[in-house]
């Protein structure tokens, strides 16, 4: 279930890395900026959770390519490691944004409550469906959008061989807005996917920042379905670790996961790419 | 007053050896450390430990803390050596958020989120606070002149050499015959125990330590700094790390200046200043305020001019 949740932004940072070819730290951040966009929807408009989903996403979105557009795009040119930099002040940036405007309290989604369901001796929460369920349906529009729509072909083709896809006429620079937009609304989306099984406040994506990574690199940066199998293999693993480790440290395994997958499979399980 | 443009000295001499630190690793090595929050940590835990549980004295509990730094770096690297530069930001990144949790959470050595309070500083209490603070000022900054002074003979000595060209081109090197791992393994350690030497300074002269301030900012106010002084070049280090103390400290006036403001609020603009201030310093003078001078060894320059300098960047 966590794995299922994981999973949304985990494609989202993927799908950057695979056309903008930077790993781009300001996921976090912007998942915090679409769980308060839901938030605004649910709680002040009084909207479902469906409808606030698709805020988040599109907000996130937005918010996304404008900063990509103005803070990051300048720093392309020298190199990548530079914009990734710039990606980590971008979510400092973005952070305090949220900060300012709504303090560091935590907030709750306007929910209904439901019982656990019990079956074969399982507590499952229904909350938790929902959200897997959500989490399927975002990861099933995207495959949608990048087997079947002219963009998403554009896409892809530029995440294989930049210079070639250039050669076809496809506008680079168009298709990084989309992907940004696309792969940064995502992160929105996952993000109030996470709010809604914690909390929001302004570090709620930052939390989750470092399982993003592990279920982005175990999968294969830039391989969609890798992020798809990272973030399962991350949220059991997660889960797992509760047995032998003391809850706080769930963070720490997304760490090791990294560690370990970079030893043995550096390119990840999915991905092509080497390190 | 006196005592609050002290600690402004001392902080900005933390920041200084923080990027000094990390100045040999990315600045020479080319090798990105977003970890220094962590190895901060390592340092500062390492000498409040052996100061308030086992009553060391403060000389050998802060070497001890440089030497067990260094060997964290020496680790990670190790284990890290083959990456490439994105996934060493992340795996550097995720060491650090490690580090904050068991430090957070390992409530029997660290004291968890209460943090270690009561760590000695050098004759505190024997001196006046405004004495001490004075002497607090002297050693940070005599710290600060040995590692500027020790990384400016190494990075002009043949190892700096080889960093720079390891940064430059790591198979070039390798095929000169240069142990490429056994250097990147060095520089890590060597910067890593700089951010524990910083580390141990912070501990000492603020007497309380706690995982909280050990959080990405710390690493990305280092970033900052080094990136404003100038990579590659030591003395940029210490002029961005000044730098960046005038910018933290100018931004506190903030919420004098707009009094409707909460302290929350004056509290994220300060930090939004901060990564604002680190895009618009990459995209306009990526090489910073002090670029580092490279000789340019040019094949048809004519027997008078052999070598020239010239400037990177611009």
């Amino acid at each position: 279930m966590a794995g299922a949740v994981l999973a949304v932004p985990a494609i989202g940072f993927n799908t950057v890395y695979a056309v903008l070819r930077f790993a781009n730290f300001a996921v976090g951040s912007i998942a915090s900026v679409g769980a308060f966009a839901g938030l605004f929807a649910n709680t002040l408009l009084g909207w479902p959770v469906w409808p606030s989903l698709l805020i988040a996403f599109l907000v996130a979105g937005a918010v996304g390519v404008v900063c990509d557009e103005a803070a990051l795009r300048p720093l392309r040119a020298a190199g990548p490691l530079t914009v990734a930099i710039g990606s980590v002040a971008l979510a400092i940036v973005l952070e305090n944004a949220l900060r300012f405007a709504f303090g560091n309290d935590a907030r709750g989604y306007d929910v209904p409550v439901y019982r656990d369901w019990h079956a074969i001796g399982l507590h499952v929460g229904p909350q938790q469906v929902f959200d897997a369920l959500a989490a399927l349906f975002a990861t099933a529009l995207l495959f949608g959008f990048l087997t079947f729509t002219r963009v998403g072909k554009m896409m892809r083709a530029v995440a294989d061989d930049p210079a070639l896809a250039a050669l076809k006429g496809i506008e680079a620079r168009r298709v990084a807005q989309v992907a940004s937009f696309t792969g940064l609304g995502l992160a929105g989306f996952g993000g109030m996917l996470v709010g809604l099984e914690s909390q929001v406040d302004p570090l709620t994506g930052f939390r989750v920042l470092l399982s993003i990574f592990a279920a982005a690199v175990v999968g294969g940066l830039g391989s969609i379905p890798g992020a798809v199998a990272g973030a399962f293999l991350i949220g059991i693993g997660e889960e797992a670790s509760l047995m032998v480790l003391p809850a706080a440290y769930r963070g720490a395994v997304g760490f090791a996961a990294i560690l370990l997958v970079l030893s043995f499979r550096p390119a990840g399980l999915l991905g092509q790419r080497a390190a | 007053m006196t005592a609050y443009l002290a600690s402004l000295l001392v902080f900005a001499g933390i920041n200084a050896l923080l990027a000094l630190g990390l100045n040999i690793v990315w600045g020479l090595g080319g090798m990105i450390n977003l970890g220094l929050a962590g190895f901060f940590a390592v340092g500062a835990y390492a000498s409040a430990l052996l100061t308030v549980r086992l009553g060391w004295p403060m000389a050998p509990a802060a070497l001890a803390a440089i030497l067990i730094a260094a060997l964290a770096g020496a680790v990670l690297a190790a284990i890290t050596a083959r990456l490439r530069g994105d996934y060493l930001a992340l795996v550097t990144l995720g060491f650090a958020q490690v580090m904050q949790l068991v430090a957070a959470n390992e409530i029997w050595l660290t004291g968890g989120t209460d943090g270690i309070s009561g760590v000695p500083g050098p004759l505190r209490g024997a001196l006046t606070p405004a004495a001490f603070d004075l002497l607090c000022v002297a050693i940070c900054w005599a710290l600060v002149g040995a590692a500027l002074l020790a990384l400016s003979r190494l990075a002009a000595s043949p190892f700096g050499r080889v960093l720079r060209a390891i940064r430059e081109d790591e198979m070039v090197a390798a095929v000169a015959g240069k142990h490429v791992l056994a250097f990147k393994l060095r520089a890590f350690a060597i910067g890593a125990g700089i951010s524990g030497l910083a580390g141990s300074v912070y501990a000492h002269f603020n007497g309380y330590i706690a995982p909280d301030t050990l959080d990405v900012l710390l690493t990305l106010n280092v970033v900052l700094a080094l990136t404003m002084g100038g990579t590659g070049r030591m003395a940029g280090a210490v002029a961005g790390a000044l730098l960046l103390e005038l910018l933290t400290e100018g931004t506190r006036f903030l919420g004098a200046i707009v009094p409707a403001l909460a302290p929350v609020q004056v509290a994220s603009l300060r930090e939004a200043v901060i990564g604002l201030a680190l895009i618009v310093v990459l995209r306009l003078r990526p090489q910073g305020l002090l670029p580092e001078q490279r000789r340019i060894f040019s094949l048809e320059a004519s027997d008078g001019e052999r070598t020239r300098p010239a400037l990177r960047g611009a």
